[in-house]
């Protein structure tokens, strides 16, 4: 019971651009160091400092599922994550073409897609970042989390406001 | 495999391009990385070549593990001869490029010829093309790696390029890579303008497969758990490198006003939390970044808050940025030493070279040994800072009579300025040195007076000498992976036993260097961090390859043996003041005035440093004149160089 509901999240302002979630991931699902094998990539955007990791975000309603001619991609409800079946798909990347994210992604070496399966609920990713930018956390946190930093902005607005006020 | 990435020679005179496997014993002998690369050196060009002429061979390789899993392991390294000091030329930086060329099939170049026109050379999984850059020429930085994405049509290019002062041939150009990884001292970018390469573009999806995936990652966590939890990385990764400047300013072990004063006062302004406000400022709370893998983030991000820059996006200032156009022209300002550090980054210029020259440059002006006329009527005045950011410019550009004469380099610069010039050029072997002054620190100053490519501190430095670590303690790290029981001691300000550290930490430097992992993943700033013992696990979990921490270490000691051959090949002799391991007149003659209070009157004693470079010597197997003694070279397996085995 313990990890259902847990979705990885990706805070990117915490990222340093290092990917070695990329590394780790292909090591650990593959045993060989290459990213176009790694589930979750870095994109950057050097010249501003910005990077911005992408991984599967586990959709409920997922178009890459729904898409399937050969119903190959389902819901695995333990572990919250959207799988695929190698023992059905076709290879056709419909999934590919339809991710939103592009987090389904094929690879052309084996010939097959692939895309994160959260590691069987040890995210390496999550493992290895130091930094946090990646967590495996219960969906519930996610929202609070967010509460709580919208509500502290809206506190210091608060105070700011009233500084402002008593200075007119 | 790790182990089946080739060599490639390239010849861009003819186009005639090679590429060979690295047989195993070749492996085995020198690793991959700097160790490679120096066999290669020594093996591909003639003795007494003209840096800027095509005989010169350009090396570009990445460690033996690097685009493994192993932590930290991007390191580039590119290796001729330099242009600056006619000696050995060796630059080793951080990124993303040398995985990227690992996984477009090949750990080694060798670069030689020179092209009829600007090209870039571009390496596609195993394919190799040389292109044209007429294009990107003239171009800065950052620009030319934006062009050649732009004319491959592929984001994911990594790069390797020189800037305009490689073009204009700056003898201390840098090869660059991304925003400001920079392959500084000894003028590589020099070299590649002289070849009239423009860039080196890699992109790689070929499988490295690791020998013992589980296990490798496994250890590899447990390397990073060791590495973050070292106070001095979680430092690094809070505040930068900066903050390695403030520590050592704080005690007295930075040069200011040239040589002048060994600490610099009123620094508040580019003290390492003030850095780190502005970087705070300009790019919020999460501003640190990392190179390939690395979990140090040792490298801030910021914007230049104000002046004719402000707003402009750049990575560091390192330390040595600092020390360069804060410390030694003393201009201890934030905005000159980010402006400063932008331009050496946007013109591919090394920082070190250029703060130090600029900074010998005002103190022969306030001598009156240069005056107004050699400067086009700038002030160069110590504490100018706008003198500084003009001067970083023309030495790029090589405008005006000083700009040109500072981008020959000091020594070639010396002897066009004449007088007693050259006494106040703070060098070794050609290099100027970096911020640091070594005067009470003598473990230090032998480390930049040995260092095979000049004055150096990434070469040889005992830095944890600083700790006052117990003797134990230092028994503990100096005396493994091979035993040694003379004398050591916990007193930096000492001469006792420091020819040993000096020449351990050479060791576990090129070591690193061959693995290609960072300095800040060993025993340089972090006494317990990991070295030989260590590596011998990773090197095997990544790529298969066995070797005990003795074979490792034999390994270092070969390589660093054979870039004493090629020193010696190309002149070096020992007391030589501009090709030896010899230091300025100053550090045995002025003592130091400011700092703390066992800092304070110290100087080098010249008869116990002599005494020093004679127990190095002696450490490395060379006789008294600094030449290896033939069982040295024997037992090394290096008695019959060049051996030309790749």
């Amino acid at each position: 019971m313990e990890p259902m509901g847990k979705v990885l999240v990706i805070n990117y302002e915490k990222c340093t651009g290092c990917r070695l979630c990329e590394l780790v991931c292909a090591v650990m699902h593959d045993g060989i160091s290459n990213p176009i094998r790694s589930r979750i990539r870095v994109m950057k955007w050097e010249s501003e400092g910005l990077y911005i990791p992408m991984s599967c975000l586990q959709c409920q309603d997922a178009p890459c599922m729904n898409v399937c001619p050969v119903k190959a991609i389902s819901r695995d409800e333990d572990l919250g994550r959207v799988v695929v079946d190698y023992d059905v798909c076709i290879g056709c990347r419909s999934c590919v073409a339809v991710c939103p994210f592009g987090a389904m992604s094929f690879n052309t070496i084996d010939r097959k897609v692939f895309k994160c399966d959260l590691c069987d609920g040890d995210p390496q990713c999550v493992r290895f970042c130091e930094v946090k930018a990646i967590e495996y956390v219960d969906a519930d946190d996610v929202s609070i989390l967010k509460k709580k930093s919208a509500a502290e902005k809206i506190s210091i607005a608060g105070k700011e406001a009233a500084v402002l006020q008593a200075s007119m | 495999m790790p182990l089946n990435r080739k060599i490639a020679y390239i010849d861009l005179t003819t186009g005639d391009i090679q590429t060979k496997p690295i047989p195993l014993d070749v492996r085995k002998k020198f690793l991959g990385g700097r160790g490679l690369d120096v066999y290669l050196l020594y093996n591909h060009t003639e003795k007494g070549c003209d840096p800027l002429g095509p005989k010169n061979t350009l090396m570009i390789s990445g460690g033996i593990l690097t685009a493994t899993c192993a932590s930290a392991t991007a390191r580039t390294h590119v290796m001729a001869k330099s242009p600056l000091t006619g000696l050995l030329g060796s630059a080793n930086m951080g990124g993303f490029f040398a995985p990227e060329l690992a996984w477009a099939g090949f750990h080694h170049l060798v670069i030689k010829g020179k092209a009829k026109h600007p090209v870039y050379i571009y390496i596609h999984n195993g394919e190799i093309e040389i292109r044209d850059a007429r294009e990107v020429w003239g171009k800065t930085v950052t620009e030319s790696q934006w062009a050649i994405r732009e004319d491959l049509g592929d984001q994911e290019v990594k790069c390797l390029v020189c800037g305009p002062a490689g073009e204009n041939l700056v003898r201390f150009a840098n090869v660059m890579s991304g925003i400001k990884n920079s392959g500084g001292r000894t003028g590589m970018g020099c070299v590649m303008g002289s070849k009239n390469l423009k860039a080196v573009a890699a992109r790689g999806t070929m499988d490295i497969k690791i020998a013992r995936p589980k296990e490798a990652l496994e250890y590899n966590k447990r390397f990073i758990d060791q590495i973050v939890s070292a106070k001095v990385n979680q430092t690094q990764g809070a505040l930068g490198t900066p903050f390695i400047w403030g520590a050592t300013n704080s005690w007295g072990g930075i040069r200011c006003r040239n040589f002048q004063y060994n600490q610099c006062e009123y620094a508040d302004d580019i003290e390492p939390e003030r850095i780190d406000e502005i970087c705070e400022e300009t790019m919020g709370p999460y501003h640190m970044t990392g190179c390939f893998g690395c979990q140090v983030h040792c490298r801030a991000q910021y914007k230049i808050p104000e002046g004719p820059y402000a707003g402009v996006y750049d990575e560091g200032p390192e330390y040595t940025s600092q020390g360069a156009f804060g410390g030694e022209t003393d201009t201890p300002r934030a905005v000159t030493v980010l402006t400063g550090n932008h331009l050496v980054d946007k013109f591919g210029m090394d920082n070190l070279e250029t703060g130090s020259l600029i900074s010998w440059a005002m103190e022969l002006y306030e001598l009156g040994i240069i005056t107004s006329k050699e400067t086009d009527g700038i002030d160069l005045r110590f504490g100018n800072d706008d003198a500084v950011i003009e001067m970083i410019e023309r030495i790029c550009y090589r405008k005006g009579w000083l700009g040109d004469t500072l981008a020959d380099g000091g020594i070639a610069a010396s002897e066009k300025i004449g007088k007693n010039s050259f006494d106040y050029l703070i060098q070794v072997k050609g290099m100027s040195n970096l911020h640091s002054d070594e005067r009470a620190t003598p473990g230090l100053a032998l480390n930049i007076a040995t260092g095979a490519r000049g004055s150096d501190h990434l070469r040889s430095r005992p830095a944890i000498d600083l700790y006052h670590l117990p003797e134990e303690v230092l028994r503990k790290i100096y005396g493994n992976p091979v035993p040694y029981d003379g004398p050591l001691s916990s007193e930096h300000t000492e001469y006792i036993g420091k020819p040993w550290q000096v020449f351990w930490q050479e060791n576990c430097y090129m070591g690193v260097d061959c693995l290609g992992i960072c300095k800040y993943h060993t025993t340089f700033l972090g006494a317990t961090l990991p070295n030989f013992e260590d590596w011998a696990k990773v090197l095997l979990y990544n790529t298969g390859l066995e070797m005990t921490p003795e074979e490792i270490w034999d390994v270092a000691v070969r390589c660093n043996m054979i870039e004493r051959l090629f020193n010696l090949r190309e002149g070096l002799t020992r007391d030589d003041l501009k090709k030896g391991d010899m230091l300025n007149h100053r550090y045995f003659d002025e003592p130091c005035r400011r700092g703390a209070i066992d800092v304070v009157g110290k100087k080098i004693d010249k008869k116990k440093f002599i005494q020093m470079i004679d127990e190095f010597y002696e450490h490395k197997g060379l006789d008294k004149t600094g030449v290896p003694k033939p069982e040295t070279l024997k037992k090394l397996g290096l008695d019959k160089e060049p051996s030309h085995l790749v």
